[in-house]
């Protein structure tokens, strides 16, 4: 034991679970107090808060707005992280899998390069892209004076986070793809079985589990964004304010910390039941731990 | 029509009919194959264009265009109030942020990875599952006023401790991997001689587990680097801002942006991450690659 009793390794252990439980641990739980409050940025009830009990969650529950939050987060998330991202990501691996030289290496830099820059840069890259007098969009698509992020708000962030996200299902599904028995493929092309069945009868099936990895993942993360709001700031006037941004502007620019907290709880539901999803998944996968390493290192990080 | 009909009355050898068929789906498919790539490069490419080519442009504007090429743009840089000092920000709070998660990440991991305690792996489990609930998004209203209480606000400090707490259950399952590969006997002989356990943490495991040490440093400085809520949550003085949260005000506060100035910063504020990245890339490979970036 290298001289480390069970006192010595608390010692040890002790200050990172401080840290974990202040900073993590403690909001998680602050925010159900939080929430049953009339907490604001501002004024009194900055100085002076009172408990409201449920208050919060009636106001939140008969709010339209919430509702719509809602319901563009669940389009957000289907559209750009289930269907976007995956199949996109999915593709490329396929497209990709016998390819070697400098296309493959071109389109995998260019994809994982969009994933790497920081969220401010990437979102003033499709700002001016998208711009309605100089942006480089209409320049090609010869549609001067298209203002694309107020017209089209809601798609255009959906194919923003397509744009950045992709790079991980390409990752994930290339390695996935790898791991496909060669023999099992051959015996599929032997019996004549096009691409198309190829992948159906025989690949599908033997990346069944990366597929959901990826799948909970993805909705986890895309769930959780906030860059959209370095884009849009979920306007013009809510069209895509997503539920990410619905909290932040709610609580910060709107001074309703009690309500922001209300909604911080709803969400923190939401990736509960999301994460548990994982977990379930991953338990079941253990039983075949080669498939499963490099997602679970991946799952690790979905922090901040 | 008619070929569908000849064949039907003459049905072609089997050997050639499945030698052509295949060789035109293959033409197709290789075809399509080509046009789906070059749309992805398209895609991917165009919005990047715009950071490859901009900072050179003696009059950038916001479309791709060929540069009239000039280094001038990266003077705008030293010219701004902000512009230096916010990389001074974020290089503070990104080693700020390593030096707390690899010294607290390291003891936590040894000890974990050295002491039996009933309930370990399910401690474990616990936090990596919390840290991927309790995200930055999902918990702002919390963390933005308990550091508003602790009267950190406007600090990098308040930065470093809520990223450090983010990402120390990651850090400490990845170390605790590279811990448990280190074989003890060597902390055997050292004990032998009388270290003692913080001796032999400094002495023997810090040196053997380094690339593990490396890993994380570069792990957790890519993960700070770019983020952009908790400093903006945090930090509201401009001369405290990192430069993810300056290049965000650079085009929404300033009216008409300066494009040689973002388009310079932007790029330069870019490029360590990518290096950083690509260099772990061809080190580690995949294992970490969805780790490497949230």
């Amino acid at each position: 034991m290298a001289g480390l009793g069970r006192f010595g390794a608390g010692a040890f252990v002790a200050p990172a679970l401080a840290l974990i439980g202040l900073f993590l641990v403690f909001p998680a739980l602050w925010t159900i107090y939080l929430g049953m409050t009339d907490y604001r940025l501002t004024g009194l009830q900055a100085v002076d808060p009172s408990f409201v009990g449920l208050d919060n969650y009636e106001q939140i529950l008969g709010d339209p707005a919430f509702w719509r939050s809602l319901r563009l987060t669940l389009v957000f998330v289907l559209a750009s992280g289930i269907v976007g991202q995956s199949l996109l990501g999915f593709a490329i691996a396929w497209a990709l899998r016998r390819l070697t030289g400098w296309l493959k290496s071109v389109v995998e830099t260019l994809v994982l390069a969009a994933w790497v820059i920081p969220a401010s840069v990437a979102s003033f890259l499709w700002i001016a892209l998208l711009d309605r007098r100089g942006g480089t969009l209409n320049e090609i698509l010869g549609t001067q004076g298209t203002a694309w992020l107020i017209e089209h708000p809601m798609a255009m962030i959906i194919i923003f986070n397509i744009w950045v996200g992709t790079a991980f299902s390409m990752l994930l599904f290339s390695s996935a793809l790898a791991s496909v028995p060669p023999s099992q493929l051959e015996s599929a092309r032997m019996a004549g079985a096009s691409g198309w069945q190829q992948l159906r009868d025989v690949v599908i099936p033997n990346i069944r589990g990366h597929i959901l990895t990826n799948t909970l993942l993805i909705t986890l993360w895309t769930f959780n964004t906030f860059t959209p709001y370095l884009v849009t700031a979920g306007g013009p006037n809510g069209a895509s304010e997503i539920l990410a941004v619905y909290i932040y502007n709610t609580a910060i620019p709107g001074g309703q910390l009690g309500v922001g907290a209300a909604i911080s709880l709803i969400m923190l539901l939401i990736n509960l039941v999301i994460a548990l999803g994982y977990l379930r998944v991953g338990r079941a996968r253990a039983a075949r731990p080669a498939e499963a390493t490099a997602a679970e290192t991946a799952g690790g990080a979905a922090t901040s | 029509m008619t070929e569908t009909r000849t064949t039907a009355a003459a049905p072609p050898p089997l050997a050639a009919r499945v030698a052509r068929a295949p060789r035109a789906r293959h033409f197709v498919s290789r075809l399509l194959t080509v046009i789906g790539l070059a749309l992805l490069v398209v895609f991917f490419g165009v919005p990047l264009a715009w950071l490859a080519t901009a900072p050179f442009d003696s009059a950038p504007t916001l479309a791709v265009a060929w540069p009239d090429w000039t280094l001038s743009n990266f003077a705008a840089i030293g010219e701004n109030r902000y512009a230096i000092g916010s990389f001074v920000n974020s290089a503070i709070i990104g080693f700020g942020t390593c030096v707390v998660v690899l010294v607290l990440g390291a003891f936590a991991s040894y000890a974990l990875s050295r002491v039996r305690i009933p309930g370990r792996d399910g401690l474990l489990y616990a936090l990596l599952l919390l840290s991927s609930i309790v995200t930055g998004t999902a918990a702002m209203v919390p963390t933005f006023q308990l550091v508003n209480m602790l009267g950190l606000i406007d600090t990098h400090l308040a930065v470093v401790l809520v990223v450090s707490g983010g990402t120390l259950p990651t850090v400490i399952f990845i170390l605790k991997d590279f811990m448990d590969s280190i074989p003890r006997s060597y902390e055997e002989s050292a004990r032998l001689y009388g270290a003692r356990p913080w001796q032999i943490l400094r002495d023997v495991v810090v040196p053997i587990a380094r690339p593990g040490l490396a890993f994380v440093a570069v792990w957790t400085l890519v993960q700070v680097w770019g983020n952009f809520l908790v400093p903006y949550l945090l930090i509201r003085r401009t001369q405290q801002q990192p430069a993810a949260v300056l290049m965000y005000t650079f085009y929404t506060e300033s009216g008409q942006a300066d494009l040689r100035l973002l388009s310079a910063f932007a790029l330069i504020f870019s490029i360590p991450i990518i290096v950083m990245y690509f260099l772990v890339n061809r080190r580690y490979g995949f294992r970490f690659h969805g780790g490497i970036k949230s």
